[in-house]
């Protein structure tokens, strides 16, 4: 199984709330997982209702039986600073650069140079070893950028080592290539059910196939569960209308202090109430048509359902143990994740 | 659902219509529908008279899809299908990054230099576009659109940012570079052999070359060097043109439009944004909310819907002993949910699901009368409770997007508030955006109240509370 796992897709399909759920669900049974932030929106801090990140791995949660979460929002001129500091000794260089504006030009003006230190800062992490030689963190999860620029974000290196055809920036970014375009790596989408989401992970599977980066598996978040079909709805729309009606304002009154007749509340609830049927299952019919389109893609998929109060850390946990389930009744067919 | 009524409504009309207005910009996070509510407009403004164009920058061509139109280049496209009737037009471009690069690098150099520049390989990946240089180039288009003035509005689409205010800070970082120290150390070796960058910085200097060299790499260094060198001449323009754009946002015929999702995320970065725009005196005309839920029984609270539904279902058989008077079931009196699956009267609730789809089917038609009407009466509890139970998740959707916004009214009570319902499925011809457009206008809007007509500031942050005379 992969050990650096990228997680994107389009805006506001929740991917910072996936990648936190697959690190809590990888890092169940004893295992640490790290959960990277690269955007600087401290997304992950609020997520887990914590104060908003330092640039430095604290553990922010503990996964069922026992396993460990750590999380990192990465900084691009602290990532450029630790990184002088390592590899050249630069201490005091650093600074003198700092002032001179050569920090802020190499993590926001120079081209690359920043996606080249925030994913060189990940894959330091997933390489990293203890005194006896484990691996410090079995996982790494990367919160990534959205799907549009995502190939741009992970193929920066491939750039970069173009752009510095010699030198350290040259080597650096070759090693960090070499950990993203290997096994070891799995970059995987989040979509909801909808056209345009759909749409953006076929362009994004098929833009990282031609850079050679190796696409992990798709995840279907904010899933509705099915409650009415159309038949349904149609029989009760119109066969059974009254019967409906009568239902209705029965179970009105055994619920209602007092059991006062509810048959004219029924009757205005009614059509309201079948209106909102009727969205159901139109919305539930495109979700049947998206969900072709992704099972086309031919990929591992997991669904994730939609939590009707929003994301709190109860929600955050049963996303966790839902991935967890569906890994292993994946890996019970004998198909790897 | 309807908004607080202490939260003024947001009225695009007035503003589309007033010939001050000349630009709107729409920012926000990504997935928020912004394209989607930029085109919108366009619509309606080209619909009510006004020759529009509206800048994209997405590069999904989501506009393009929603638009009709196959392709979007660097150059506005008239968009077919607009009623004209009103004397408006409507343009549509998507922003082509590097082509508006070279475009400024082959209008503000001579030939040879600029022929130098374009093959550079350092500009070359700047240029393909890195951190800001998509928001630059945005802010760049914006002033030529706005120069060539031959539309009298012009929409704008921000660049799907990590955060909606790198719209605003982008330009400013690259001016300031451009006029930094570091520009100076990168370009002195390139001029006179590196001495007068050293008499310049004095020490510095010294201490920088070895560094720079070591850390970049002789060969780009000199990329880097040959580059700056190059533009040079060009930077002041650079500065002055992002200056002069950064002016215009601020100017009063500028309205912004921050869009948003009820939900968490999209509303705290909607509120960032309303306070830096402050900040900066940029005129906000207000908050568009996108795929806001809505629902006709709303008195019926979800609580109330789920107990409802429970009675239906785990109370199946009491429900029919209710119905006893009535003559629909003949059966005796009996305790409440003593009947199970082995009461041949009755059918379980899983026995009336088929296994397939898991959903209630209508009763058999090969049962007895008295199967059939029992059967009847436990399929039409369990489509009750179905309709209550979707009622029930609808109203915890409502009430987690009310607790969100509440928390954005509570914090910006003063920002007028356009609500656009959640649609079942995209959005992606011009009736659908029509429909949009008329959620962004409190005539059209389904609302009660009506405008008086009576021309606004335009996006003045508190408009006036408007009074109802007859239309």
């Amino acid at each position: 199984m992969s050990r650096l796992h990228v997680v994107s897709g389009k805006g506001g399909t929740g991917k910072t709330t996936v990648a936190a759920a697959l690190a809590l669900a990888l890092a169940a049974e004893g295992k640490r997982a790290l959960l990277v932030e690269v955007e600087g929106r401290q997304g992950i801090a609020q997520l887990f209702e914590t104060e908003a990140l330092p640039y430095e791995e604290r553990k922010i949660a503990v996964a069922p039986g026992g396993g460990e979460v750590y999380a990192l929002a990465i900084d691009a001129e602290r990532a450029l600073l630790d990184y002088l500091h390592m590899f050249y000794k630069l201490g005091s260089a650093g600074r003198a650069l700092k002032k001179l504006g050569a920090i802020d030009f190499a993590t926001t003006i120079a081209p690359g140079l920043r996606d080249v230190l925030l994913t060189g800062k990940a894959c330091e992490a997933v390489r990293r070893k203890d005194r006896t030689g484990r691996f410090t963190y079995d996982y790494v999860v990367m919160d990534a950028p959205p799907t549009g620029r995502l190939t741009r974000f992970l193929n920066v290196n491939d750039e970069v080592a173009g752009l510095a055809r010699i030198g350290p920036i040259h080597n650096q970014a070759q090693a960090v290539m070499r950990v993203l375009k290997s096994p070891e790596t799995a970059v995987h989408f989040v979509t909801l059910l909808e056209e345009m989401p759909v749409q953006e992970t076929a362009d994004g599977i098929a833009e990282l196939r031609a850079a050679g980066l190796p696409v992990g598996g798709v995840v279907i978040n904010m899933v509705r569960p099915e409650i009415l079909d159309e038949a349904a709805v149609e029989a009760a729309a119109n066969g059974r209308r009254t019967d409906v009606v009568h239902a209705l304002a029965h179970a009105l009154e055994r619920t209602t202090p007092g059991g006062a007749r509810r048959t004219g509340l029924a009757e205005q609830l009614v059509d309201p109430l079948l209106e909102q049927a009727r969205e159901h299952t139109e919305r539930l019919a495109l979700e049947h048509q998206e969900r072709a389109e992704v099972a086309r893609f031919g990929l591992p998929t997991y669904e994730l359902r939609l939590l009707g109060d929003g994301v709190d850390l109860a929600g955050l946990y049963r996303m966790a143990r839902e991935l967890r389930k569906q890994f292993s009744e994946r890996s019970e067919q004998g198909v790897s994740a | 659902m309807t908004l607080d009524p202490a939260v003024e409504p947001l009225d695009m009309d007035p503003i589309l219509d007033n010939p001050r207005t000349r630009i709107v910009v729409c920012c926000g996070s990504g997935g928020v529908g912004k394209t989607t509510t930029a085109a919108a407009l366009g619509v309606r403004a080209a619909e009510r008279g006004r020759k529009v164009v509206v800048l994209t920058i997405d590069p999904a061509r989501r506009l393009a899809q929603s638009m009709g139109i196959d392709e979007l280049d660097n150059v506005p496209r008239r968009v077919p299908g607009i009623d004209g009737s009103a004397g408006g037009e409507l343009h549509a471009m998507m922003l082509d990054m590097k082509r508006t690069f070279d475009e400024i690098v082959e209008a503000h150099a001579d030939k040879e230099r600029a022929r130098a520049i374009l093959e550079n390989p350092f500009y070359q990946s700047l240029s393909a576009g890195f951190a800001g240089t998509q928001e630059y180039m945005a802010m760049e288009k914006l002033g030529q659109l706005r120069a060539r003035d031959e539309w009298d509005l012009i929409v704008v689409d921000t660049p799907p940012s990590r955060s909606a205010l790198d719209f605003l800070d982008a330009p400013n970082r690259l001016g300031s570079f451009l006029d930094g120290k570091f520009i100076k150390v990168l370009m002195a070796p390139a001029k006179i052999g590196g001495r007068a960058g050293m008499k310049f910085l004095g020490v510095g200097m010294s201490v920088m070359s070895g560094p720079l060299n070591k850390l970049m790499g002789a060969q780009l260094l000199r990329d880097v060097q040959t580059f700056v060198a190059a533009m040079d001449t060009m930077f002041g323009g650079f500065r002055t043109r992002a200056d002069a754009t950064y002016r215009l946002l601020q100017a009063p015929g500028t309205a912004f439009l921050v869009v948003a999702a009820p939900e968490r995320d999209a509303l705290r970065e909607a509120a960032y944004f309303v306070e830096r725009l402050a900040a900066e005196r940029m005129p906000l005309a207000g908050l568009v909310l996108n795929r806001v839920h809505g629902s006709g029984a709303d008195r019926l609270t979800a609580e109330r819907a789920l107990a409802a539904a429970e009675a239906l279902t785990s109370g199946t058989s009491e429900y029919t002993e209710n119905l006893d008077g009535s003559g629909i079931v003949d059966r005796g009196s009996g305790q409440a949910g003593s009947r199970t699956a082995d009461d041949p009267g009755i059918v379980t609730p899983t026995d009336t699901s088929s296994p397939e789809s898991g959903f209630p089917q209508p009763a058999s038609s090969g049962a007895t009368t008295s199967d059939v009407t029992a059967e009847s009466v436990e399929t039409s509890a369990r489509l009750a409770a179905g309709l209550l139970r979707l009622h029930a998740e609808r109203m915890r959707v409502l009430a987690r997007e009310q607790r969100t916004r509440d928390r954005f009214t509570a914090l910006h009570p003063e920002v007028p508030v356009a609500e656009v319902a959640a649609l079942p499925s995209d959005v992606h011809d011009l009736a659908g955006l029509r429909a949009i457009g008329d959620r962004l206008a409190v005539r059209t809007g389904g609302r009660a109240e009506e405008t008086d007509g009576r021309e606004e500031e335009v996006g003045a942050t508190t408009p006036e509370p408007r009074m109802s005379p007859s239309a």
